[in-house]
């Protein structure tokens, strides 16, 4: 029975930083567009994140890094996808990324960046999108 | 998918893990070829040891389901944890957060974690969730946790699923008389009283035993038992295992197998059957399109709602 596939997204905050305030309302915001939204809380290592990321069979990972070591961390999610057979999962981020790291960070393999002030909407709107739920 | 259901039962039965972590999503998503893939898992399953956990929201339920994980992993078992979380009736989206309390076992490769939306099943399980236990089962998970969303009192579907059901429980919820209503106390194998350093806990515990001496006794001549824990500090963990071990072997007597076995299966394909039913009649009467065109036909006044459904079924069966 063909019917629409829900879009399943991982909600995760890399690293050391203790703020999830902005996470949690775009969790919410996901949420409210009809999305399956896995959230695993604060402090989370590359490794639990992809591990999470496959268990949860998840169309997309959010990213989300206020405390400035999204260079590092978010490119070791991108490799450890990669060791894991698993880098058909696009990424996405967002945060406090300085506009120098923005270019970098795609042309690592990041689809995009969303910074302080985007609106919920409108990351909504991103997602559903570009990123299609596999057939 | 255009994988052969044959070649995808043999990776996840070989432990790859993304085999069976997208047959899970497909189960969920009632794609048409998972059928095939669960005929060819099905030899496979029978072995996993379920135990539901179920209780309100917020008696620490997944905390506990953490604390027993570690406890079995301990005892060199690999684990399968389905953990489930309610869907809006609204926007159709969900926040999965059990997660939160679990993970750091997610990188052990022992330990495999599903997170599922009820996706507005009643029962306090998805609809997928049998079939996503037994993929489990097929991973070759010797015990798999079964969490339910937060329940209320009607929420007891897990007992058909699990070979022990856990309801866990915290002091100061609800007076007394809560505890005699019909429903999920009922069910429970074992009752677990967490947060058990809260005032009240041993009044609740002598509640619980008056609630089990005044019922009538159990069919499967099983005694239910109480068990106090604060899960966070590992207190009345161990006791909490010995007593499911103690359930587990009382389950394991072959006679008691074979009716639990009975009973889930013949739920299970009754559930089955329906579901089938139910998919080829909107197929032949074409979905929603169909439905509304039936509806409408009702709201005129040209038929109505029984002679209706009637005719739908005799078309399918002619």
């Amino acid at each position: 029975m063909g019917q629409k596939r829900k879009i399943r997204i991982l909600v995760a905050k890399p690293g050391l930083d203790g703020h999830d305030r902005g996470a949690k309302i775009i969790a919410r915001g996901f949420r409210d567009a009809g999305f399956e939204v896995i959230y695993t809380g604060l402090h989370q290592s590359p490794e639990q994140i992809v591990e999470a990321a496959i268990q949860e069979d998840v169309d997309v990972i959010g990213l989300s890094s206020l405390a400035g070591a999204h260079n590092h961390l978010f490119r070791e999610v991108l490799r450890l996808l990669k060791e894991r057979s698993a880098d058909d999962i696009p990424v996405f981020g967002g945060g406090i990324i300085p506009d120098e790291d923005i270019p970098k960070l795609k042309e690592a393999g990041i689809l995009e960046i969303f910074t302080p002030g985007t609106r919920v909407e409108d990351v909504v709107k991103w997602v559903e999108e570009n990123i299609h739920p596999r057939g | 998918m255009g994988v052969n259901p044959k070649e995808w039962a043999k990776r996840i039965i070989e432990g790859d893990i993304r085999a069976a972590s997208r047959l899970m999503r497909d189960i969920d998503d009632r794609m048409p070829w998972v059928s095939e893939v669960l005929k060819e898992l099905y030899p496979h399953t029978g072995r996993a040891y379920v135990i539901g956990v179920t209780g309100s929201p917020g008696v620490g339920k997944s905390t506990l389901v953490d604390v027993l994980i570690e406890i079995f992993r301990g005892k060199k078992l690999e684990i399968g944890v389905v953990v489930i979380d309610p869907t809006s009736p609204f926007t159709g989206g969900a926040i999965l957060g059990d997660r939160i309390r679990m993970q750091r076992h997610s990188t052990d490769s022992g330990v495999f974690i599903r997170s599922l939306a009820t996706r507005g099943s009643m029962g306090g399980l998805s609809r997928s969730t049998s079939d996503i236990l037994r993929v489990m089962d097929a991973m070759g998970k010797d015990i798999i946790l079964l969490e339910t969303v937060g329940v209320g009192q009607d929420e007891v579907d897990v007992v058909n699923i699990a070979h022990t059901s856990m309801i866990v429980m915290i002091p100061g919820l609800g007076d007394d008389i809560q505890a005699i209503k019909a429903g999920i106390l009922e069910i429970g194998d074992i009752f677990v009283i967490n947060k058990c350093e809260r005032e009240g806990a041993e009044r609740m515990e002598r509640e619980i035993m008056m609630m089990l001496e005044l019922g009538a006794r159990r069919e499967d001549g099983w005694t239910p038992k109480i068990v106090k824990t604060e899960a966070i500090k590992r207190k009345g963990v161990k006791e909490l295992v010995e007593v499911i071990e103690e359930h587990r072997s009382f389950q394991e007597d072959p006679e008691r197998k074979k009716m639990f076995l009975q009973k889930a299966l013949r739920i299970e394909l009754i559930t089955h059957l329906k579901d089938q039913i139910t998919t080829r009649i909107l197929d032949a009467i074409g979905h929603e399109e169909g439905l509304s065109r039936a509806v409408d036909e009702i709201i005129s006044g040209r038929i109505d709602l029984y002679s209706k459904s009637e005719e739908i079924l005799n078309r399918l069966m002619c």
